[in-house]
């Protein structure tokens, strides 16, 4: 950005600076500390100037909104058009319930529905399976068959909101599910807009809910890729998520290396099931989340944006722009917020909300100031939206497109943590790419190494968590939890003794058993799963016949 | 000389966060104690099998589904019936409501250590109350 001579003389004047003021001033006034680093210990300088971001070239590295390599954004107007969905993840015991609750939200000026579903659920099993004891609707909706996901949408026209669903191993299910409902309200498939997470790598890196072995479970996903790129053309069929591997305590630096690790597994998995990149690269989506170091996770988000690009046309030849960009959904750091004076969660949600934004997100969860401690009321789910809301319509940010751009700090650290997130993809790539990685337990370790860092950081004081290990106060328990009564668990368990009283179920064993015969085969298995699925079958018979065929996934224990 | 302190970390439950889980067992095994992780999604029964197959001093248990009122009196209750309950020292952590705590305690759990609690408190909890003599 600066000629050689400028920069040298820059160079120069800053040495100077540095042994005559700031020596000087050292001398009598020491710094806080030794050494500043970022949230997610990255070491920080006192100063950024030009010469930290002397390689810098605009068009190669900044380019233009919706132009590559997307670093600025991946739309041409960005939040002057308008602004980011802002979608509340919610869904909790009945479908009954959580209908209510999405009908509240989307009254409140919510612009998208996010459904959360229980446990059960997201492991494929019915709600009266002995597994499912005490967790039915617990953090999330108890879905059983077609006829609760029914209930769930009752009086959302499809066709008129996009609905992202949190489901991973059983993914097919649920967005079969969600066609059939769409069908039976009139709406076809190809006017469904919305987003399955259907990110099983991740599943077994940090989040748990895995079902099948990695082999039947890439298929499932490039099944899904393949059928939507006719079926259901404007659904999101992936959300490539960083967001529960930072929750697990990783660095942004490895949230995005990961994340685009997993992406990078998908795309390969795709191409070898015969799949052209540009018909389904498109329609692949991603998921970060917010922390607090406000400048650091802005940074991360142009990181991951540019990165991105880079690996689609360098790595994939991808032709088409869509296919380079990333788009991105945000969640606040559930992790950051603390059961200790619950208040001051509210401000941590509003840094990271700016984050989020400052970083181009395309939808944003804000969580709720009781989320340490329960699940949110609907009291603090609206302070939580009012959030988004204040940052959108008052603070001015969202009026200009990128505006930390040319910022010496934040392009010098957008620079550092690209390139920390390729070293690891290189790396990731020799230990045979990321399934491997993570059969191998690499991923799981690193992430467990910082973990562990931050922990002993907070203990020894050497971070400092407001409310937590500082400036703490004698308090009361928190009144005035969400709590979910323990009947819904009987509740469903009658729905579903209902349903097989009421279902054909001679035609369900048919579908079952032509579903078990694909499964064994090659042929995709979404038109099987949906025809599964309108006949009532439930997902935990549908869940039980690929078990059957694929068996279970084994986690390796790393610690 | 003593034998070090035994303790099992399991998660009963069907929920992913095991980022506790890891800290603690790291925790614990930095300050000297002998640590058996068992990895998620355990049943009471597995869990209880885990700990007299490995004879610990200490049953750790982390949960954050919700469910942790029907699964940790489980847990103490199989204990007892293998006539281990007196032996071993039934600890509890996660993300359980403070009016929870006092029933899980009838239960039979020592102890519930919630978000925030610094791994130094665990660990000086188990040395003050374990059951059994090392």
């Amino acid at each position: 950005m600066f000629d050689k001579e400028k920069l040298a003389k820059i160079k120069q004047d800053q040495a100077n600076w540095n042994e005559n003021k700031v020596e000087k001033t050292l001398s009598k006034f020491p710094e806080r500390r030794k050494k500043f680093v970022t949230g997610s210990n990255q070491e920080v300088k006192r100063l950024y100037s030009p010469a930290d971001v002397d390689g810098l070239d605009y068009d190669n590295d900044l380019g233009y909104p919706g132009e590559y390599p997307f670093t600025r954004g991946v739309q041409p107007t960005m939040y002057r058009g308008r602004f980011w969905t802002m979608r509340q993840y919610a869904g909790f015991a009945t479908a009954e319930e959580s209908n209510k609750r999405y009908k509240y939200l989307l009254e409140q000026g919510q612009t998208g529905l996010s459904v959360a579903f229980d446990l059960p659920t997201q492991i494929g099993y019915d709600s009266n399976h002995p597994l499912s004891e005490g967790e039915v609707g617990k953090v999330g909706v108890a879905i059983d068959s077609l006829k609760d996901m029914e209930i769930l949408f009752e009086g959302i026209p499809l066709d008129k909101v996009s609905t992202s669903m949190t489901i991973n191993a059983p993914a097919s299910v649920l967005l079969a599910m969600y066609i059939a409902v769409a069908e039976k309200q009139g709406v076809s498939s190809d006017q469904l807009r919305g987003t399955i997470q259907n990110d099983i790598l991740k599943e077994y890196i940090a989040r748990g809910t895995y079902i099948f072995p990695t082999g039947p479970s890439m298929r499932l996903i490039t099944d899904i890729f393949e059928y939507c790129s006719t079926e259901v053309p404007n659904w999101n069929t992936i959300s490539i998520s960083g967001y529960h591997i930072r929750e697990a305590g990783s660095s942004a630096i490895q949230e995005v290396a990961f994340t685009l690790a997993n992406g990078i597994a998908y795309v390969e998995a795709a191409i070898k099931a015969g799949l052209d990149v540009d018909t389904f690269a498109p329609r692949l989506s991603f998921f970060f989340n917010a922390h607090n170091d406000l400048l650091e996770e802005v940074a991360k988000f142009r990181a991951a944006r540019r990165l991105w690009a880079k690996i689609m046309k360098e790595r994939f030849n991808a032709k088409s722009p869509k296919s380079m960009q990333l788009k991105f959904h945000t969640q606040t750091g559930g992790s950051t917020l603390t059961a200790q004076q619950p208040d001051n969660n509210i401000v941590r949600v509003a840094i990271q909300t700016l984050a989020a934004v400052l970083g181009g997100t395309q939808s944003l969860h804000t969580n709720s100031k009781d989320e340490a401690l329960a699940l949110p009321t609907e009291d603090s789910v609206r302070v939580a939206l009012r959030t988004q809301q204040i940052v959108a319509y008052e603070s001015g940010v969202a009026e200009t497109i990128d505006p930390l751009a040319g910022s010496y700090y934040i392009e010098s650290l957008t620079d550092t943590i690209e390139k920390g997130a390729m070293e690891y993809i290189n790396k990731i790539d020799t230990l045979g790419g990321s399934a491997e990685a993570i059969e191998k337990g690499f991923i799981q370790k690193e992430i467990m190494d910082s973990s562990y860092e931050y922990q002993k950081q907070v203990e020894s004081n050497d971070r400092i968590v407001v409310g937590m290990n500082k400036f703490q106060v004698k308090e009361e328990s928190p009144k005035g939890l969400l709590r979910v009564d323990p009947v819904v668990g009987e509740l469903q368990k009658q729905k579903i003794n209902q349903l097989k009283s009421e279902r054909d179920n001679q035609l369900i064993e048919e579908k079952l058993n032509k579903l078990r015969e694909v499964a064994q085969g090659t042929e995709n298995l979404m038109p099987y799963i949906l025809d599964a699925v309108r006949a009532y079958g439930t997902l935990g018979e549908i869940c039980g016949v690929l078990r059957e065929v694929f068996g279970e996934y084994q986690q390796s224990v790393i610690l | 000389m003593a034998r070090p302190i035994r303790v099992l970390v399991a998660k009963p439950g069907l929920d992913g966060h095991d980022r506790g889980a890891k800290v603690i067992a790291r925790a614990l095994r930095d300050a000297g104690m002998e640590v058996i992780y068992t990895g998620l999604r355990q049943t009471p029964e597995q869990i209880v099998a885990a700990a007299l197959q490995e004879d610990v001093d200490v049953v750790a248990l982390s949960i954050l589904s919700g469910a942790h009122n029907h699964l940790l009196p489980k847990v103490v209750d199989l204990l007892k019936k293998e006539n281990v309950y007196d032996e071993m020292l039934v600890l509890g952590g996660g993300v359980i409501p403070d009016e929870d705590i006092p029933g899980l305690k009838e239960s039979g759990l020592a102890e519930i250590f919630t978000p925030g609690t610094p791994t130094q408190v665990t660990i000086d909890f188990i040395k003050e109350n374990l059951k059994r003599g090392l």
